[in-house]
């Protein structure tokens, strides 16, 4: 059953008519949750006791910080799947995923800096916690200049994928560098096993935040999928049948 | 009125939280809309390609 739903998803025209259908709900969830978390975690949270409004900043930073990390996560599982099974949508959700996880990186980095300047006294500093998230940024950009630099698209996927899993290594470091070496960086208030040391009022639009950032993940990674996979079948006739429809 | 200054304020930190606000709209608006403006284009060419071919087998 679940292995038949693996192989219809491995096919262009499914995944391209499911992805189509599911694309309005998602957008419709993703702006809810948005609007809920935004209107939560600017309004309804009360200020930090420390940072004061500054805080604020955590809800893009954290998730965008989370999503750049699930984001390299989806490449490398996605590689794997490319490499072992050559299956096309793989290589395709792999490829696809890298802009929307640099950007994810990139803002991580930026808000990142924004916040550090009241909280810290310094845009930037060289410790464990920023310097590995940046690497994972070249990661990104490592992984679109190769595939853009091989013209045989199926063999610059193979390529990509093998760099996404070798990249891997990148992703305990990021996480683990607050513990691990003495830093800047607070530690983890949420992702840790006793209690989250934070106030469930500011937690909640947390959570809603970081869910509304998968599902953003999803929506773009899907309207990417879909205008990738549609030029690279443009001579089939599925797609052809598709434009006679009208549509 | 009041409260919506206090809001804008932001405690003092106004320029910081709002910056990346503003910045994380603009790179989320655009992850979005940079793909459906491709779609557009891409539809325009597949269609010019599938003309041609009909008008190519018909003759």
């Amino acid at each position: 059953m679940i292995m038949r739903f693996i192989y219809q998803l491995g096919s262009p025209p499914y995944f391209y008519a499911l992805s189509g259908r599911l694309l309005p709900w998602l957008t419709g969830i993703c702006l809810i949750l948005f609007a809920t978390g935004l209107y939560g975690g600017l309004v309804l949270a009360p200020a930090d006791y420390q940072q004061g409004d500054s805080f604020r900043i955590i809800y893009i930073h954290v998730p965008a910080a989370w999503m750049s990390m699930f984001v390299y996560m989806v490449m490398a599982f996605s590689g794997a799947m490319a490499l072992i099974w050559r299956i096309k949508i793989a290589e395709i959700i792999l490829i696809n995923s890298a802009h929307i996880g640099a950007v994810f990186t990139f803002l991580a980095l930026v808000t990142g800096s924004i916040w550090g300047k009241p909280m810290w006294g310094t845009w930037w500093v060289w410790d464990a916690r920023l310097t590995s998230e940046l690497l994972l940024l070249f990661l990104y950009l490592g992984v679109l200049a190769l595939y853009s630099a091989i013209d045989d698209k199926r063999k610059a996927a193979r390529a990509v994928a093998i760099l996404a899993l070798v990249g891997v290594v990148n992703i305990p470091i990021i996480h683990y560098s607050v513990e691990w070496w003495s830093t800047l960086h607070q530690g983890p208030t949420i992702t840790k096993f006793d209690a989250p040391s934070i106030d469930t009022r500011m937690l909640i639009p947390l959570l809603l935040m970081a869910v509304a950032h998968k599902f953003l993940y999803a929506i773009v990674v899907l309207l990417r999928a879909r205008n990738d996979l549609l030029w690279r079948e443009r001579r089939s006739q599925w797609v052809a049948n598709l434009f006679k429809g009208g549509s | 009125m009041d409260a919506f200054n206090t809001f804008i304020h932001m405690g003092g930190y106004a320029s910081y939280v709002w910056s990346s606000y503003a910045i994380a709209l603009l790179a989320y608006g655009l992850s979005i809309v940079l793909p459906l403006i491709e779609k557009r284009r891409m539809e325009k060419r597949i269609r010019g390609i599938i003309q041609n071919e009909q008008s190519a087998t018909s003759e």
